[in-house]
C-alpha cells in the first residue's frame, strides 16, 4: 500500500504546523510506518482513512496523536559521552564556583525523549557532586511528546536499553529491577520535573537557565525555526550560561549572538557578551 | 590491542570476535575460565577481557576473582558478557571487580558504547 500524495500533503502540513517538524518529500515511507498503527488501533482503513478523520476534526486526540507518532524519539543514556565529560569535568565545576554565593542551579533538558539525557545528568550531578545536595537545584526536562512524558515520568527502562551506555555501577546504584525491566530509584526520579513543551512556540517562563541541553532536535527543523528556538534559548539562557547540541547541529551560520567553545572532548555554546 | 574472549558458545566467541577484529584488536578466544588462565601463560597481556557467566569447569566470576587475585592482571579491564540479569549478580560482579557488564542478548552497538566507558574503543 503507497500514500496519496494529497494525504501526505495533508499530514506533512498538519505535522509541521504543530511542532515544526519537516517532513520532505522522499519521507513517505516513514509517514507509513508511523501512521498505519495508529489508523489500526484508532479503527479507520489504512492512512487514507486516518487523513478522512483528521480532516473532520483537525485538533482533536488523534491530532495529537499523529504529530506524537512522527517524532523520532531514539535515545540513549550518556548518548556521546563527551557532553558528559564536559558537564562533570569543566562546566559543573565552573558554575559551582561561579554560582557558589546563591548556591542555585537552573537546568533545561528540551528535548528529554523517554528520559534517558536527564537522567543522565541526574546520576553525573549525584555522582560527582554530592556538594550540590544542599543547592537549590531546578531541573526541568520536556517533550512534546506525551507518550514520551509518560515513559520519563514513570523511569522504567527495558534491559535492551539499559544495556546501552549506562556503566554497570550506575545501574546497581540509581536503579531497581522491575521484573524484567529496571526503573530509576526515586530520588532520581524526584529531582527532575517533566512537563510538556512545544519549541515551536514562545518558552513558558523560566528562571535564568546555566545549563540547556538540546541534543538532536534542531536538525528536524527548518532554517527559520531553528534560528526562532536559537533566540528564544538565548533569551533564557544565563549570560554565563551553556548550551549543549547534538553532534550534527551548530549555532554557526544560525545565530550568530552564540560563541562555540571547545569544551574536553566537544563543543559548547554561549551567549556572546555584550 | 588485545582482547581475551571467554564463553563456552562457539558462536558466541564468534560474533564477539568479529566485533573485536573490526576494531583492530587480536583475540584469544577460551572456552572456560581455567582454559583462560592457562593462555594468558606467557602472552602479553590483553588490554581487555570479556567473560562469560555460566560456563564448565571454571566460571565466568571465578574467572574474574582469580584475575583480579593477581596484581599481575590489575590493568586489565574485564567486562562480563552474560545472560545472568540480576541486579544481585550485577552487583557481585563489580565487587569482585569486573569494570563493565552486558546482558546479552546484546548489538554490536552496544559492545562499542561499553568500550568507549571502559576508554577502549580506539575507532
Ligand atoms: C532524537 S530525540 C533526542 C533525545 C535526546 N535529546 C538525545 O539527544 O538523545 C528528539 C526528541 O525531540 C522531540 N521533539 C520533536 N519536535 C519537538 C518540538 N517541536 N518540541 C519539543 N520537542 C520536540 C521528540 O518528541 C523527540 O523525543
Ligand atoms: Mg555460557
Amino acid at each position: 500500500m503507497s500514500i496519496a500524495q494529497d494525504d501526505f500533503d495533508y499530514l506533512r502540513t498538519l505535522v509541521r504546523q504543530r511542532s515544526a517538524i519537516v517532513l520532505e518529500t522522499g519521507k513517505e515511507y516513514l509517514v507509513e510506518s508511523r501512521l498505519a498503527p495508529l489508523a489500526r488501533e484508532v479503527g479507520v482503513e489504512g492512512i487514507s482513512g486516518l487523513v478522512m478523520l483528521l480532516r473532520t476534526d483537525p485538533r482533536g486526540q488523534i491530532s495529537n496523536k499523529v504529530v506524537d507518532a512522527m517524532t523520532t524519539n531514539e535515545t540513549s543514556f550518556f548518548r556521546d559521552l563527551n557532553p558528559f565529560d564536559a558537564l562533570r569535568l569543566k562546566v559543573i565545576p565552573d558554575l559551582i564556583a561561579a554560582r557558589g554565593k546563591d548556591r542555585m542551579l537552573n537546568l533545561w533538558c528540551g528535548a528529554a525523549s523517554s528520559g534517558q539525557e536527564p537522567y543522565t545528568i541526574a546520576m553525573t550531578l549525584r555522582e560527582h557532586f554530592p556538594q550540590l545536595n544542599e543547592w537549590r537545584i531546578r531541573f526541568l526536562a520536556t517533550d512534546i511528546s506525551k507518550e514520551m512524558l509518560r515513559r520519563s515520568r514513570a523511569g522504567i527502562y527495558s534491559q535492551l536499553e539499559v544495556n546501552r551506555g549506562l556503566p554497570a555501577k550506575y545501574l546497581v546504584k540509581y536503579f531497581e529491577q522491575k521484573g524484567a525491566e529496571w526503573q530509576v530509584r526515586k530520588d532520581l526520579r524526584d529531582m527532575i520535573e517533566f512537563s510538556e513543551l512545544n519549541l515551536a512556540q514562545p518558552l513558558p517562563p523560566m528562571p535564568k537557565l546555566d545549563i540547556v541541553f538540546l541534543r538532536n532536535v534542531l536538525i528536524y527543523f527548518d532554517l527559520a525555526t531553528k534560528r526562532d528556538i536559537l533566540a528564544r534559548v538565548r533569551g533564557a539562557l544565563h549570560p554565563e550560561g551553556y548550551l549543549f547540541l547534538g553532534g550534527s547541529e551548530t549555532t554557526l551560520n544560525v545565530d550568530d549572538q552564540f560563541r562555540r567553545e571547545a569544551c574536553e572532548k566537544t563543543f559548547v555554546y554561549r551567549p556572546i557578551r555584550k | 590491542m588485545r582482547a581475551l574472549v571467554v564463553d563456552d558458545s562457539k558462536t558466541m566467541r564468534m560474533i564477539l570476535k568479529q566485533i573485536l577484529e573490526s576494531l583492530n584488536y587480536e583475540v584469544i578466544e577460551a572456552e572456560q575460565g581455567l582454559e583462560a588462565l592457562e593462555k594468558l601463560q606467557g602472552v602479553e597481556l590483553p588490554e581487555l577481557a570479556l567473560v562469560d557467566w555460566n560456563m564448565p569447569v571454571m566460571k565466568g566470576i571465578d574467572l574474574v576473582r582469580a584475575l583480579r587475585n593477581d596484581e599481575h592482571y590489575a590493568g586489565m579491564r574485564i567486562m562480563m558478557v552474560t545472560t545472568e540479569t540480576e541486579m544481585e549478580q550485577v552487583r557481585t560482579a563489580l565487587v569482585e571487580g569486573a569494570d563493565e557488564y552486558v546482558m546479552k542478548p546484546f548489538t554490536r552497538e552496544m559492545i562499542l558504547e561499553k568500550l568507549e566507558i571502559l576508554g577502549l574503543n580506539p575507532s
